[in-house]
């Protein structure tokens, strides 16, 4: 099974990011089970299927096992994910689209479940496989338990979603929706209650001691299957309830300074009304800081050239009360020459700011392959670069030349009254590599 | 930007923040006319339906399910109007969801007046708009593409010229600044733009949906 083909995540030093185990509800065909260790071993959701139905041929193991995560591995919640604030928040309130908790294909679980069934079957003949009497029973029994747990599920699935988007929520066909629980829960109960049934019928045969040993065990088992699901559901919705109340209290807490900090900003409008360049900067910063916190999650602020470049773009803002629109694609960790690469950049952008008169100054960064490319543009007044003024050799010494010595390039184009862009670009080290770089002051 | 004849293109806005609503409307009023507001899913649904407008600014984020919403079920009544996302929110995979639904250009809310127009006429001409941050989100998710092979090679990739245009957008170049440096017509660059367009809507590149799942936890 080697589906992992090196992706861009590889690249990019360790992984902590590793989905948790959580059973999915988009695009299952039973419980999900499948769906999410595919998500979680990061495998090809067709393999780690075809592998259950596989395992199922061992004498009906993979549909123990599936059964077992079933129980076990709880199910996906919306806010779980660890999004950002603005959007979890966005999310719960509806304003973001759920993805749609489509099933998967059903003819793809009749194909599973024959070929799965097959197999006991063929293991069988051979004479490898379990004896029908026991294998009758436990198919059976996993039908009817499937049947109760899906039930579970679609209570808890209810209790996930926003009102408006639960599938058969019960805004819409209420009755209907009860109608399917009965159903769900007689079906599963009876098919259970066939299965031992069956299983004592045929095991008729042995003696009593065995028989009444037997008899226990099943209907011990049966029961536990059958409370199990409440019970469970009943500790997960427990520890649920604690960590909602303890997110709940964070995001009081969160909330409050933020509304400090908004409420000083706009104090500070108030009192500079009179100078439209100090409003704009200082609507600026806090939307900005604004964002940072609404939509960026926490993993996409540590050191990368994304955080660094958008932060260096912030203080080049703040310091000469120019717009710095930053757009970055891809991203990297920001190691080997990378830091002189935002220092350069970091030059042109205080430039463009300091001389060129435009409006705002366009930043964009590429991190693609083995190289990274940053261009900072101003559609501001421009230069002739066969006559370079004095003011503009900052631009030639401190980018080109801090460039160069680190083994990239730089590139100035101008002309005047076109404005100017300047083009860095900086090879990247190979992971493998050493990266020892050093620090230039 | 249409003026065809002395009609001005109809719009409406759609937006749950009704101070944003009338900020919109007081901008571009002069220039195009604002036929309606709407502040969530079923609103703008029905407002779509009944005013007819050409161009529906769109909302990201709209109680009811989205601005994704609001374009499926006005794709399944099959009415005409053209849509222009319009949001405060960066999230990627937010935008380019209301893109593979429909929409046919995304601006950010700190958009000046003049260029608001300047996008809606875009769009009622039947171009796409394409923001630098657009062009961004765009390259990151049909980055690496050519190592993965895939069913239909066509949609899942972007030619090099598109490519290279939609570089120029994200390095701030405005459509004719692209067209200047490429050597080709502004209607040119649109052409290759709405390509793009096309290519974002109808591929199902497999990355392209996996995409927005990884990038939140970037």
């Amino acid at each position: 099974m080697t589906t992992g083909a090196p992706s861009a995540a590889d690249s990019t030093a360790a992984d902590p990011d590793r989905p948790a185990l959580r059973r999915r509800l988009d695009g299952r065909l039973l419980g999900g089970v499948a769906a999410g260790l595919a998500d979680h071993l990061r495998l090809d959701v067709l393999h780690v299927r075809v592998a259950f139905a596989l395992l199922s041929g061992i004498a009906g193991f993979g549909v123990a096992l599936y059964g077992a995560l079933w129980v076990v591995v709880p199910v996906e919640s919306p806010t779980e994910r660890a999004e950002a604030a603005g959007l979890a928040a966005a999310s719960r309130a509806g304003r973001r689209p759920w993805r749609a908790t489509r099933r998967g294909d059903l003819g793809q679980l009749v194909a599973f479940g024959a070929f799965g069934l097959g197999l006991v079957l063929l293991l069988n003949t051979v004479g490898a496989g379990l004896p029908l009497l026991v294998l009758v029973p436990l198919l059976i029994a996993a039908a009817g338990l499937a049947l109760l747990w899906s039930q579970a599920d679609a209570t808890e699935r209810a209790r996930l979603l926003p009102p408006q988007l639960t599938p058969d929520g019960a805004a819409r066909g209420g009755r209907a929706a009860r109608l399917l629980t009965v159903v769900r829960v007689v079906g599963g109960l009876a098919l259970v209650g066939v299965a031992v049934l069956v299983f004592l019928v045929g095991s008729g045969r042995q003696t009593a001691v065995g028989e009444a040993l037997v008899l226990l065990v099943v209907v011990g088992l049966g029961l536990a299957l059958v409370v199990g699901p409440l019970l469970w559901r009943l500790l997960r919705q427990l520890e649920d309830e604690r960590r909602e109340r303890l997110l709940t209290q964070q995001r009081a807490d969160v909330a409050a300074h933020l509304h400090d900090s908004v409420l000083q900003t706009l104090a500070l409008i108030q009192r500079k009304a009179q100078d439209p360049r100090a409003v704009v900067a200082l609507a600026r910063a806090q939307e900005r800081d604004l964002r940072i916190w609404l939509f960026e999650p926490e993993a996409a602020r540590r050191s990368t050239l994304r955080a660094e470049l958008e932060d260096t773009a912030a203080q080049v803002e703040q310091a000469h009360g120019v717009p710095v629109e930053v757009v970055v694609v891809g991203d990297c960790p920001l190691d080997g020459r990378l830091p002189a690469l935002v220092r350069a950049a970091r030059e042109a952008m205080v430039n463009a700011a300091r001389h060129s008169g435009a409006p705002v100054v366009d930043v964009f960064a590429e991190c693609v392959g083995d190289s990274v490319e940053v261009f900072v543009r101003d559609r501001g007044k421009g230069f002739d670069p066969a006559t370079v003024p004095a003011d503009r050799m900052g631009l030639a010494g401190s980018v080109v030349g801090r460039m160069e010595r680190h083994g990239g390039t730089a590139r100035v184009r101008s002309a005047p009254g076109e404005g100017t862009e300047v083009s860095l670009s900086m090879p990247r080290p190979q992971p493998g590599a050493a990266a020892t770089e050093e620090e230039d002051a | 930007m249409t003026q065809q004849g002395s009609r001005r293109v109809r719009v409406l806005v759609v937006d749950d923040h009704a101070m944003f609503r009338s900020g919109v409307r007081t901008e571009i009023g002069d220039a195009v006319e604002v036929v309606g507001e709407a502040a969530d899913v079923e609103e703008a649904v029905t407002a779509v339906v009944q005013l007819q407008p050409d161009v529906v600014l769109l909302d990201v984020h709209l109680p009811g399910g989205g601005g994704v919403e609001v374009l499926r079920r006005c794709a399944h009544q099959g009415v005409p109007a053209r849509f222009l996302a319009l949001s405060v929110s960066d999230a990627a995979q937010d935008v380019i969801g209301v893109i593979r639904a429909g929409a046919r250009g995304y601006v950010t809310k700190t958009i000046t007046g003049d260029e608001l127009v300047a996008a809606i006429g875009r769009v009622a001409d039947g171009d796409a708009v394409f923001s630098p941050r657009l062009a961004g989100f765009v390259l990151d998710a049909f980055a690496g593409a050519a190592e993965v092979p895939s069913v239909d090679p066509e949609l899942d990739l972007l030619s090099a010229r598109e490519r290279e245009v939609m570089r120029l957008i994200a390095r701030g170049y405005a459509y004719k600044e692209v067209a200047r440096e490429l050597f080709i017509s502004v209607k040119t660059v649109e052409t290759h733009v709405s390509s793009v367009l096309r290519k974002l809507q109808l591929s199902s590149r497999h990355e392209l949906t996996a995409w927005a799942a990884d990038r939140r936890l970037l």
